[in-house]
């Protein structure tokens, strides 16, 4: 009995989870890819039949959006590793006894609203904001000078905002490197470039590429950055989404794009759990 | 960490003294630009605000929308939405993804890597293609949008979070305490009540106080399954088309200042119990 207890165990106490994950997380998930393969309308309601045109339809009317998507994705999740990995790479290396209070500083932005912050960009960049106000009045900048409504700010606001999200994986793996190695490849008289390259940028990989799914796959579904810095320009395919489900209420649509933005997601975490496994998969997300 | 500390010639590893410098310099201008938005938020909260719209430029201070900080009945009571729903997700959230830690942490069990990747995609997935999929079930199953489907959908992404940080919590834990309370005749649930119950609990705060700011920040989730109901973010995104009144930056001053005074008594109490173990 006892024994059967234990066996049971952990299945018991993940059953809780596991049902809420299911009910809230899994089933609508699946059904949304089934309401992208659906027909009608909201009126007449809708037919399940087994054609992918809404998948074909939604990527050949929003193909702008997806590429611009990608684009802003790609350039905000580089630029933030760019700017992330020597942060993370100094705290966890060089920050001493201080280490958790560095990374407290890193976290503060959560403590604000993400609305808040994108709007206190906003403010930032204004064109007529506390910073380039003055500098046109002065005539470094020309009068027309703008970065707010351009693809630069929506950029920059993604980048802000994944700044935290990336040390936090990066810092994790990093600080997990055996500093007996570095300082081997010291005593075989290695550069400390050599040391770096050979050494601890293998060893930060799966951080690196963590961050990397989780910030890619947050920046390309983001619509609030685009909607408050961007412009008409800076459509992205999160206001493609938003869109189709309460301005043309076009539900098979949304679903289809949606989808693809999940199957894109999926395709990722199998890539990554094949190369890296995915024991430590879940350290690197919070 | 302290075993290599005492070698000697931890110097040879030392890059180069100018390169540690220009990383530190990097690090703190990273992280004033962390903060910049932070200090823009309270700066302009003090700021004159003719028309009851936060000026772009500095006009003058004033504690006026100190002095009316809930003069705004909308805000306030969208504030105060947000306060219950991210206090109560935190709690459900917490209390289904302890024993999930437990599980992970302790057991290997046929679905542990399934377990493991839903749980890293719940909080990988685009929050658009949650918030989509979550109104589509709810538009499925008629349940009419308001505060219970915003608590459900933020339980819902919370669940994934709370377990991640007990998971790093027990792993953590000596296994030997509770085989000696098992051998000193205590059954399983009284061995997790008196003995890892305790020791988890910092995690299980942190958890919590996790949850609560994911859920008190959440926009693009809840823009989805809100109906007419308005959250804190809801309405200040809102408010971002026709101008921010600067109540606005007063409460979530007061937000931050809560939440940073929360994580700090945690991280205090739960090193002054690690110190005690």
């Amino acid at each position: 009995m006892r024994r059967l207890r234990g066996k049971l165990a952990p299945y018991l106490l993940s059953l809780p989870s596991w049902v809420y994950l299911l009910m809230f997380f899994l089933i609508p998930l699946g059904s949304m890819l089934g309401m992208a393969l659906a027909t009608g309308d909201p009126l007449d309601g809708y037919t399940m039949s087994d054609n992918f045109q809404e998948f074909v339809d939604a990527f050949t009317n929003y193909q702008d959006s997806f590429y611009r998507s990608f684009w802003f994705g790609t350039a905000s999740t580089v630029v933030t590793l760019l700017l992330a990995y020597p942060v993370a790479y100094w705290i966890a290396f060089h920050a001493g006894r201080y280490k958790s209070s560095f990374l407290f500083l890193i976290m503060l932005p959560f403590f604000v609203s993400f609305v808040i912050r994108v709007e206190a960009w906003q403010f930032i960049l204004a064109d007529q904001g506390f910073i380039f106000g003055p500098l046109k009045s002065i005539g470094l900048l020309p009068q027309n000078f703008h970065v707010l409504s351009t693809q630069w700010a929506v950029i920059g606001g993604l980048v802000y905002n994944s700044f935290a999200y990336y040390v936090l994986p990066l810092y994790v793996v990093l600080e997990k490197i055996d500093r007996r190695l570095v300082r081997a490849a010291n005593d075989l008289y290695a550069t400390p470039a050599t040391a770096f390259i050979k050494i601890i940028l293998p060893l930060s990989a799966p951080g690196v590429f963590a961050g990397f799914l989780l910030v890619f796959v947050t920046n390309v579904g983001d619509f609030v950055n685009a909607d408050i810095l961007g412009g008409p320009g800076t459509y992205m395919i999160g206001n493609v989404i938003q869109d189709a489900f309460f301005v043309n209420q076009d539900y098979p649509m949304a679903a289809a794009l949606s989808s693809m933005l999940m199957l894109m997601l999926m395709l990722a975490i199998l890539l990554y759990s094949k190369a890296f496994g995915t024991d430590a998969i879940q350290e690197y997300a919070a | 960490m302290s075993a290599t500390a005492t070698l000697p010639a931890a110097k040879a590893y030392a890059p180069s003294k100018l390169g540690e410098r220009l990383l530190s310099g990097f690090t703190w201008a990273m992280i004033a630009y962390n903060m910049l938005p932070i200090a823009i938020m309270v700066v302009f909260s003090f700021n004159i605000a003719p028309n009851g719209h936060v000026a772009l430029k500095w006009l003058g201070f004033t504690l006026d929308s100190y002095k009316h900080a809930f003069a705004i009945q909308d805000l306030t009571g969208a504030l105060v939405n947000s306060l219950e729903v991210a206090a109560g997700s935190a709690l459900i959230s917490v209390i289904l993804g302890t024993p999930l830690a437990l599980a992970l942490a302790r057991y290997k069990f046929w679905g542990k890597t399934l377990t493991d990747i839903v749980i890293f995609a719940d909080i990988a997935a685009p929050a658009v293609v949650v918030g989509a999929s979550l109104l589509a079930l709810f538009l499925t199953l008629n349940l009419p949008r308001g505060l219970l489907t915003i608590f459900i959908s933020h339980v819902a992404f919370n669940v994934a979070f709370a377990v991640v940080v007990i998971r790093a919590r027990v792993s953590g834990l000596d296994r030997s305490l509770d085989r000696a309370a098992a051998d000193l005749g205590a059954t399983p649930w009284v061995a997790f009540w008196t003995v890892v119950f305790p020791l988890i609990l910092p995690g299980i705060v942190g958890a919590w106080l996790l949850c609560f700011m994911l859920s008190i920040d959440d926009l693009i989730i809840t823009t989805f399954v809100a109906g007419q109901t308005l959250t804190f973010p809801l309405w200040v995104y809102g408010a971002t088309k026709i101008g921010t009144p600067p109540q606005v930056f007063v409460l979530s001053t007061f937000v931050f200042i809560g939440g940073v005074l929360l994580a700090l008594a945690n991280a205090a109490a739960s090193r002054g119990k690690k110190e005690a173990t």
